[in-house]
């Protein structure tokens, strides 16, 4: 905006150094992915391609990357879909009724705090308590944490979203007979599905990148994909290969949402921070 | 943060209560607005509220498990006079705040500059976001993967660069001297491009009008930025400032996977101290005690920094 035109060669040549910042570590990984030891170690920059690696993390005796896997795949899924029913209902409810203020005061700080304090606090209790209710080493159990740490952000999108809404749509349903439920089904879900997809991917991305609660509370067979990428990193015998291949599978939904739901993330993100 | 204010009734104001309802006894769905909000508080009650009274009784109790069975004793202030004497606590505070303070100004400033050139390109801004996006979706846990191996001391391509150029190989992230500044780098490529993308969505929000203004009006582009677009975007500045101040100070994945802390104490943080304390020492009772700290810690930030903007801006 500022800056003339003669100069937009230098913007260009910054930011392309920031891309290949961002971009070098990645590639550095995926090339050591589809290497064989010896090349790794050697640091070669010639190298014959393998898909030894992929075929160790998932298909090896002792293997349980494919169980992990799933594991994330699960937790994540449900995650967002509790996310998306909670959220929603709690922010419909809090946009658009009578609540007095004291309540939503100390909603709003009490969902606040949530936010801001550090996992860390909060995984000791959860602990103890899980451990004497069984959800500890459950997907159950991690299910349940990550949809409450991803409520705060999650509320917060969606009700921009709704503010956003003339609420003359939900009146004439009202009148036309809808009821409270009908009308939040029918006018208000469909309106603001962009908003929810942007709840949806971010919530789903958050899930699945989670590592400090998924660390504590689970084990063996429950374990996530960052939880086994840290055992991984902390075995003493040296397995960069699949190391960089277990790195590499955990980028991909990131990956694949980046491409197919660029703007929601974009815009969810914003939102979720700046509101 | 508007969900701290009160709600405009919208609905309730504009609309009457539907008198003909037929697929939904009306009872329930005159109380919409409360069963709609139930799932939430149960969620808050369950998994916040009760464990933070948890932290209270844990953190002046001795706990411990004995034939898998939860033991509490109460113990009155003895895990208050073991965190008047621990050391590694102060080091992990220090540690963390020193990690804050330089991660986040190195953040804010580089981000903000990137936003700002990127916001004067008509085209292409949209591709230069999506790339620098990547960080922020990727788990924390695969980029300290990927930077455990690029500071490799036999193949990282750090050495291999230094090699290339003629200097000594290092040992990065084993080198006490180099520890903290390994981490903080890995945070700062993590982080900048959450700060760029807060700061371009600002940025691209700003009327043009002052900026055009200022232009008519001669002034330089130092200027324009100074006392045109930084104070038009300083809502935007503070709130990203907080929120990259509170994660920062939550930093554990990175370190969990680069350092664990180590060399000794050098890149011992709060995060990690505590989680320590839980699950390898089993002081259950001590890491309640430092988690309340830890709480009160955040929130008395919270609120300082609040008042700070408060008194700054009616001034």
């Amino acid at each position: 905006m500022i800056i003339p035109r003669r100069w937009h060669w230098a913007i260009h040549l910054v930011l392309i150094l920031g891309v290949i910042t961002t971009l070098v570590p990645f590639l550095f990984t995926m090339i050591n992915s589809i290497k064989f030891f010896k090349d790794i170690a050697a640091g070669s920059l010639i190298f014959e391609p393998t898909l030894v690696n992929y075929e160790r993390l998932f298909f090896s005796k002792q293997a349980s990357f494919h169980k992990n896997v799933t594991n994330s795949l699960l937790i994540a899924f449900f995650t967002t879909i509790s996310v998306l029913v909670i959220a929603t209902l709690a922010a419909y409810s809090l946009e658009r009724f009578k609540w007095s203020r004291w309540l939503t005061g100390i909603l709003g700080s009490w969902i606040l705090l949530l936010h801001i304090i550090p996992g860390v606090t909060l995984v000791g209790p959860i602990y103890l308590m899980f451990r004497s209710l069984g959800l500890y080493n459950n997907l159950l159990g991690v299910t349940l944490v990550h949809t409450l740490i991803n409520l705060p952000m999650s509320i917060w999108v969606i009700q921009s979203f709704i503010q956003e809404l003339p609420c003359e749509l939900e009146e004439s349903a009202l009148i036309d007979g809808c009821g409270y439920l009908g009308s939040f089904i029918r006018i208000v879900v469909p309106l603001i599905a962009p908003g929810l997809a942007a709840v949806a991917v971010l919530t789903f991305v958050f899930s699945w990148n989670e590592f400090l609660y998924a660390l504590n509370l689970t084990s063996m067979n429950t374990a996530t994909i960052p939880v086994a990428i840290a055992k991984f990193a902390q075995q003493y015998e040296i397995r960069y290969g699949e190391m960089s291949a277990a790195a590499f599978v955990a980028t991909i939904p990131a990956l694949v949402f980046l491409f197919v739901a660029q703007r929601q993330i974009v815009k969810g993100l914003t939102l979720g921070a700046l509101k | 943060m508007a969900t701290g204010q009160p709600t405009a009734d919208k609905t309730q104001g504009c609309a009457p209560t539907p008198h003909w309802q037929k697929t939904f006894p009306q009872q329930v769905d005159s109380l919409f607005k409360y069963w709609a909000l139930i799932p939430l508080l149960l969620m808050l009650l369950v998994f916040s509220i009760i464990p933070i009274l948890q932290l209270f009784r844990m953190g002046f109790s001795t706990v411990f498990f004995e034939e898998g069975q939860v033991k509490w004793f109460f113990s009155g202030l003895d895990n208050y006079y073991t965190f008047l004497s621990d050391e590694v606590f102060s080091i992990a505070l220090y540690n963390t705040t020193l990690f804050v303070v330089v991660t986040v100004s190195i953040e804010m400033i580089l981000g903000f500059i990137l936003a700002l050139l990127a916001s004067n390109l008509r085209r292409g801004s949209g591709f230069y976001r999506t790339i620098l996006i990547i960080p922020i979706l990727v788990p924390a846990i695969a980029i300290g993967t990927v930077w455990r191996l690029m500071y490799n001391y036999d193949f990282g391509i750090l050495n291999q660069i230094l090699k290339f150029v003629g200097l000594p190989a290092q040992t990065w992230v084993a080198d006490p001297n180099l520890a903290m500044l390994c981490v903080i780098l890995v945070d700062v490529w993590h982080w900048i491009p959450f700060v760029f993308l807060l700061m371009l969505a600002g940025i691209e929000s700003l009327p043009i009008e002052p900026l055009e203004a200022a232009q008519v009006d001669g002034a330089s582009i130092w200027q324009t930025l100074c006392y045109v677009i930084v104070p038009m975007l300083r809502p935007t500045i503070l709130v990203t400032l907080m929120f990259r101040t509170i994660f920062a100070f939550k930093v554990f994945d990175e370190v969990y996977l680069l350092t664990g802390g180590g060399p000794g104490t050098r890149t011992e943080v709060v995060s990690m101290f505590i989680n320590r304390v839980y699950f390898q020492q089993f002081r259950w009772g001590y890491g309640a005690f430092l988690s309340l700290v830890t709480i009160a810690l955040i929130a008395l930030f919270v609120i300082l920094y609040n008042r700070f903007i408060k008194s700054r801006s009616l001034a």
